[in-house]
């Protein structure tokens, strides 16, 4: 990958996005859909599109993720 | 008409949630030792999350030792905190455990972007426009497409960002400022800042479409 192909990835923007006051209102509900199954992204396609977009919001989401785990 | 509860008895509602969440909001919503002890219960769990995720993220801390603890603990203690006055808004869509680890989760993102400036001795709005290739990973050789790359960016910046979305691209893309930092820095929130380079990284695409360099008909779909 260039660094114009990089640049392209960054700047790339989704309109699903919804945006991080929406995407933390949801994470629980979000992350045990996504430990479930499947069809979190599915059923929630904007929060799976800023989750993407958004390192702070996707760091969020990986620890929850690993604190649903560790408490498994 | 149905017969009149007994006197100092009442008929609890169905639970709403599972058993656990049911029970942890029961004991919550209640005074009294079950309620002290559930508090030091739920303390003690957000210690262990918070203590786990200061882990996970490590490789990219500078914290260490106590310092690490003391942040594990501040974590935990604002989580609790912040748990106990939005009880109410618990909907049991997720298991209460998953619901307060998100609080606690949050708390040690917030931690770790104040902390950022402990550490940091670079300005924010420093430009330095010969790092922007860097961050794109172009190769240090490529010295023709690395000057065209920046100063195409820069261009674009120069005509069509305003000043507080260049404020956030230079201080998130040149300077390396993480998004938590900024919303600590700025006194915003990480929805305002985001939703700032969100419109910024719009514009410059399509501004860098529009001179040929990015690919025009993806442009339209982003």
């Amino acid at each position: 990958m260039n660094g114009w192909t990089a640049l392209d990835r960054f700047l790339r923007t989704d309109p699903r996005d919804v945006g991080c006051a929406e995407a933390m209102e949801l994470l629980h509900v979000y992350a045990e859909l996504a430990a479930a199954d499947a069809s979190a992204a599915q059923r929630y396609p904007g929060i799976a599109a800023h989750l993407a977009a958004c390192g702070p919001c996707g760091e969020d989401f990986d620890g929850l993720f690993a604190a649903m785990g560790a408490d498994a | 008409m149905p017969p009149a509860d007994p006197p100092g008895d009442r008929i609890s509602p169905p639970p709403r949630f599972d058993p656990d969440s049911d029970q942890w909001v029961q004991v919550l919503s209640d005074a009294g030792p079950a309620r002290e002890a559930a508090l030091a219960s739920l303390h003690d769990l957000l210690l262990r999350i918070a203590r786990g995720e200061l882990r996970r993220r490590g490789p990219q801390l500078r914290i260490t030792g106590p310092e690490l603890d003391d942040l594990a603990y501040q974590a935990a203690a604002d989580a609790l905190l912040a748990i106990v006055v939005k009880l109410g808004q618990f909907r049991g869509e997720s298991k209460f455990t998953t619901w307060a680890y998100k609080f606690v989760i949050f708390e040690v993102s917030a931690k770790i972007g104040r902390h950022f400036w402990a550490s940091r001795t670079v300005p924010m709005d420093a430009e330095d426009w010969e790092r922007l290739p860097d961050r794109f990973g172009l190769d240090p050789a490529r010295e023709t497409e690395r000057r065209e790359l920046a100063d195409a960016v820069r261009r674009a910046v120069d005509e069509h960002l305003t000043p507080r979305q260049r404020q956030i691209f230079v201080a998130i893309v040149l300077n390396g400022v993480p998004m938590d930092a900024m919303v600590t820095e700025l006194g915003s929130s990480r929805n305002a800042i985001y939703k700032t380079m969100f419109d910024a990284r719009r514009k410059l695409r399509s501004a860098l479409a529009a001179k040929g360099y990015l690919n025009e008909q993806a442009s339209r779909h982003s």
